[in-house]
Parts: structure tokens; C-alpha cells; sequence
């Protein structure tokens, strides 16, 4: 298992490397936003697929870190800090939403918890939208600065795939750490059986806070880079559908599996632009593909396999 | 012999139901405790009162001369209580392996940066805890099915492995709840003998819940009887077994119940 992962693993790095000059600018334009979802998906599945927790506003937290970084780099306060400067930031920004969202639900279960979240995503929502003087309401925030290095600044479709695949693999990298660590096997232990888990001596409170809080700081990288990447930021881009589709593409992907994760971005929000040939029925055959998806393949395209424990030195 | 766990008239109640009544216990180090009675005695209860599962209503719990009274599961198994459970409760779609390092999470240190780091101190810790699972593996007798699923696992063995995770909390005192629940007798003989190995080879007390007279009495160094959440006896298997209260107990409930055939027929 290790070992075919040495192998495949630095195979589909380079091949997504390569990829953009092949598929040119559209494409890597909607590989673009897919690696975003990946991103979100990666951190969503460090609440739901590893901790077990079902939270429905994620979409707060990839809202917390887009709103962090427009308004520390925009006209709206005439504030310019630089974006790696900012995403830090972000990351603490949203990693302190997740704690507040943590600590009132933490003696919440299941649907509970759910429709709490659902809650919360909602509100930050509303927010957006009301709180005009912070966030200039529906109007959003407008030119909202690009990413430099020096005089490179990160401005074409290609510059910004490269920009998200290193996110990516950095929230793979950590995500797989934690995974495979005391932390991780003792989310999964809560994921499996809470009651089981706290007389096994696991702190119950102190991990689904902890689940929660990183999951968040996924969304904040997320939304520093979605916020930068479009130049504006809008209530709207903020909506109940972000958390639907990033949970959707997890259960899609299977469940706690990182590759997973991936696959089901690929396929959730690459499909829609590859059916864009059948037109007024994309979404109709998109919705088909799911429902097939999920009667042969409940446990999703990649479903984790918890991988051999060998020593690793 | 120092006292390790001492109940002083613990009390538990489910609304109108006493499960425990003003139960007085003294478990000394190194000692096996058996733990019978009748279906809902309340043996489980007084199980899960130790353990932090369910808060008490009244009394005190004293272990290792400290009261734990009040105290969350993982903190009481960070003290060095571990059990396991009369309907196994293994995280199924975990490794064996795995289930075994959960056990050991109380003791070990790595915080999120180490986990994302892998410094050298959390590898050392990973190293060292994997060594420790898998000697507890080949321990329990399921050498070679580290990377087994434990729900893929036949029932004896998830009953072994059960009893792996528990010990690998380092505990000093090891809480059985029917160990040999659904084996066969050659397993409960294995089983019986194997407890009482852990007893010897890892110097730590049991206290152990069996419906099987026969295990219970061979290896109990002492035997305590619960009926209706009272302690009715308590004494050396010799004498508990000639109790006529416990006689009553068992047997009592045994002619009441063939008293009702009789009127049903
Ligand atoms: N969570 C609970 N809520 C309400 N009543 C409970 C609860 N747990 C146990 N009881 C009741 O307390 C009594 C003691 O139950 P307990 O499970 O401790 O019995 P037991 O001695 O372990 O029996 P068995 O040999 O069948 O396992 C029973 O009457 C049971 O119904
Ligand atoms: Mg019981």
C-alpha cells in the first residue's frame, strides 16, 4: 500500500503539472474551480468523514476566510495587506469561527448538530447581506487585490491553477498527517462510537472542537483564494448550495478518503461543464448520475480503506 | 496489600428504579473480584458508575486513594481504570491494530503540530506505540490480524481484541463484563486461563462480571453477589457458593419462574 502510493502518487502530481498547457485556458479555468471545491473538500471531510460530525455550514468559514482577505485587501477600507500576509489571517479567522461554532454544539448528536450548522451557515449569510458597513451588503466587495510575488503577480488562469494545486497539496499533505496520527485515530474512534471512545479515554469535548476548528482553517485558505482569485466577493457566492455541494462531493468521493475528496470535485463540479453539450438537460442528467451513483455505489467512489499499519521510519 | 478501589454506599437510580443500592466494595492490588447476581442486578451499572459512563446518585468511589467521584470516562481511564463491554463495542471499521493504539491515546502526547510535523518525539511515540499494540496483539493471541478490520473479526477474537484495547490504557485495574459471553467451552476455558495470566503477568486487579459459575469460581480470588442492587454476599468462592441467600437468589427467582409456567400451562 505504501509502496504502490510512491509510485502513483508523484505520477498524477506530474500529470496535473502538464496539464494546463494541454487543455488551455478555458479548462484550466474550470480546473480552477474545482481545485477550490477540492480544498473545501478536504477540510469537510476532516468534520464529516473523519470525526463523524455532520456539520451543513461549512460555507461560513470559506465565508470568514473571502470576507477576511476583501476587506484587508480592497479599497472598501483602503487597507492593503499583502495576500501571504492575509492567509495566516484567514486561516486564524475562519479556525475562530470553527471554535464558535464548536463550543455551543458540542454536547450536540447527529441531526441535531445538523440542523444547527445549517443554522449558523445561515447566519453568516444574512450577515453578509446586512451588515453594510463592515461588508457593503449585496453589493459586495469590488477589486480586491491579486496575489504578487515581487513584480509576478498571480493574474491568468494558468498562474492561479498553480496557485490552488500548492494549496491543495498542502491541505492533502496535512489532512493525510493527521489522518494517520493519535489525533485522527481518536476522531475516527468518536466517528465510530462516542460512548466507546470516552471510556477508551479519548477527551470527547476537546476533539470535536478540535475537528471543528481545522476543519474551518481549510475554508479559510479556500476563500482567501476564491476572493482573490475573483476579484470581488458577493453575498451570494456564500449560499447553503456551497456547503450542499462540498458535502455532496464527499459522500460522491467516498467518505474520509482524501483521493476520494478529489475525484468527487472532478466530478461534481467538472460534469456540469463537460454536459454543457446537452444543454437545457445537464442538470437533469447530472441529477441521474447521482441518484445511479449512490444506488451501486453508496460508499462512493474511493471509499477510505483504513491502509496497512506498517511501520513507517 | 494496599486497597486500590473502595465504593462507599454508591447509589444509582433510573427514576423509580435503585439498579445500585448503598454498595460498599474494597478491591485490594492484584486481586481478582468476581462480580455475580441475577439478570439486572445491576452489575453493568455499577460498571458504568466506575467508569464515568453515568454520574452517581449517592456515595463515593475511592480509587487509588482518591475520590473519582464525578469524573468524566476519559479522565478515569487516564487514572488507570480500563474495561471492556458485555455487547463488544469495537470501532469496527478500525484496524485491530488500530483499535489497540485508541487504547493507548491516554497515553501518548502528540498534539496537532506534532501530528503535521511528525517531529522526532511523535515518531518516537508512534514507533513506541505500535511496538507496545503489536506485542499486545501477539499477547491477547491474534498475532497477524494487526491489519484485520475488527469488525472482520470472528467473535472470540473480537472479544480478545476487546480485552487488548483495554489493556493497552496500562490500567490498573481491568474491568471485564463477560468476557466469555457466547464461546464455546473450549474457548471459555482458554479465556479463563488467559485472564488469570493477565492477572499475574501484568500485576493489575480484575473485576470481572461472568454468568459462568464455573469460570467465575475457579479464578475469583473473592466473589461479591448483587441482587436487585444490593450486595447480598460476599466471601471466598466456597462460601459464596454455600450462601443460602445467594441459593435464593439464583434458585428463588429460578421456582418463581417455573411457579408461573405452572399456572400458565
Ligand atoms: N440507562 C438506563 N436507564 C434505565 N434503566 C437502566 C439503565 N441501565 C440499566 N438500567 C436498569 O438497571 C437495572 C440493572 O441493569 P444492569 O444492566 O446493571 O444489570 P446486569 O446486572 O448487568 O444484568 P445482565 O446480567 O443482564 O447484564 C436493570 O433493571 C436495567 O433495566
Ligand atoms: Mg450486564
Amino acid at each position: 500500500m505504501v509502496n504502490t502510493k510512491k509510485i502513483y502518487l508523484p505520477i498524477v502530481v506530474l500529470f496535473l503539472v502538464l496539464l494546463p498547457p494541454m487543455v488551455g485556458n478555458y479548462w484550466t479555468q474550470v480546473l480552477g474551480n474545482i481545485g477550490i471545491y477540492v480544498m473545501l473538500g478536504i477540510g469537510l471531510n476532516v468534520v464529516v468523514g473523519f470525526a463523524g460530525l455532520l456539520d451543513l455550514g461549512y460555507v461560513a468559514f470559506y465565508a470568514i476566510g473571502a470576507y477576511g482577505y476583501a476587506l484587508m485587501a480592497s479599497p472598501h477600507f483602503g487597507i492593503h495587506i499583502p495576500f501571504w500576509v492575509m492567509l495566516p489571517g484567514c486561516v486564524a479567522l475562519a479556525a475562530g469561527g470553527g471554535a464558535l461554532l464548536g463550543i455551543p454544539v458540542l454536547r450536540m448528536r447527529g441531526d441535531y448538530l445538523a440542523i444547527v450548522t445549517l443554522g449558523f451557515g445561515e447566519i453568516i449569510h444574512i450577515l453578509l447581506n446586512n451588515l453594510d458597513p463592515l461588508t457593503n451588503g449585496p453589493r459586495g466587495l469590488l477589486r480586491i487585490d491579486a496575489p504578487a510575488i515581487g513584480n509576478f503577480v498571480v493574474n491568468s488562469p494558468f498562474r492561479w491553477y498553480y496557485l490552488i494545486f500548492a494549496g491543495i497539496i498542502f491541505s492533502a499533505f496535512v489532512a493525510d498527517r493527521l489522518n494517520n496520527s493519535r489525533i485522527g485515530r481518536a476522531w475516527i474512534a468518536m466517528r465510530e462510537d462516542q460512548d466507546a471512545a470516552a471510556v477508551m479515554g479519548i477527551n470527547i469535548l476537546k476533539y470535536k472542537l478540535l475537528a471543528f476548528t481545522i476543519g474551518a482553517s481549510f475554508a479559510g485558505i479556500g476563500g482567501a483564494i476564491f476572493a482573490a482569485r475573483q476579484g470581488s466577493v458577493f453575498p451570494e457566492n456564500f449560499s447553503l448550495m456551497v456547503s450542499i455541494n462540498v458535502l455532496c462531493l464527499i459522500i460522491i468521493g467516498g467518505m474520509g478518503s482524501i483521493p476520494g475528496v478529489i475525484l468527487g470535485a472532478v466530478i461534481l463540479i467538472g460534469l456540469p461543464e463537460i454536459l454543457r453539450g446537452v444543454h437545457q438537460y445537464r442538470m437533469l442528467v447530472f441529477g441521474g448520475l447521482l441518484v445511479a451513483m449512490m444506488i451501486f455505489r453508496p460508499t462512493g467512489f474511493i471509499p477510505s480503506a483504513r491502509r496497512k499499519m506498517e511501520l513507517r521510519e | 496489600m494496599t486497597i486500590l478501589l473502595q465504593t462507599k454506599g454508591l447509589s444509582k437510580r433510573f427514576g423509580g428504579l435503585t439498579a445500585l443500592n448503598n454498595i460498599n466494595l474494597e478491591l485490594e492490588s492484584c486481586v481478582i473480584l468476581g462480580l455475580i447476581g441475577p439478570n439486572g442486578a445491576g452489575k453493568t451499572t455499577l460498571f458504568n458508575c466506575l467508569t464515568g459512563v453515568y454520574p452517581i446518585d449517592g456515595g463515593d468511589i475511592i480509587f487509588e486513594n482518591r475520590s473519582i467521584r464525578g469524573l468524566k470516562s476519559h479522565v478515569t481511564t487516564s487514572l488507570g481504570i480500563a474495561r471492556t463491554f458485555q455487547n463488544i463495542r469495537l470501532f469496527g471499521s478500525m484496524t485491530a491494530l488500530e483499535n489497540i493504539l485508541v487504547g493507548r491515546h491516554c497515553r501518548m502526547k502528540a498534539g496537532v503540530w506534532g501530528a503535521i510535523a511528525m517531529n522526532r518525539s511523535t515518531l518516537k511515540e508512534e514507533k513506541e506505540a505500535f511496538g507496545k499494540a503489536d506485542e499486545l496483539l501477539n499477547f491477547v493471541g491474534l498475532k497477524g490480524q494487526g491489519d484485520t478490520l475488527a469488525k472482520n473479526l470472528p467473535y472470540g477474537d473480537q472479544r480478545r481484541l476487546e480485552i487488548a484495547r483495554a489493556l493497552a490504557v496500562k490500567p490498573s485495574l481491568l474491568l471485564l463484563d463477560e468476557p466469555t459471553a457466547g464461546m464455546n467451552p473450549r474457548e471459555t476455558a482458554e479465556l479463563t486461563r488467559f485472564i488469570e495470566q493477565i492477572r499475574t503477568e501484568l500485576d493489575l486487579s480484575i473485576l470481572l462480571i461472568e454468568h459462568d459459575m464455573r469460570v467465575v469460581m475457579g479464578i475469583s480470588d473473592r466473589v461479591t453477589v448483587l441482587d436487585y442492587g444490593v450486595k447480598i454476599a460476599e466471601g471466598s468462592p466456597e462460601e459464596v457458593r454455600k450462601n443460602p441467600k445467594v441459593i435464593e437468589a439464583y434458585l428463588g427467582r429460578l421456582g418463581t419462574m417455573m411457579g408461573k409456567r405452572a399456572v400458565t400451562a
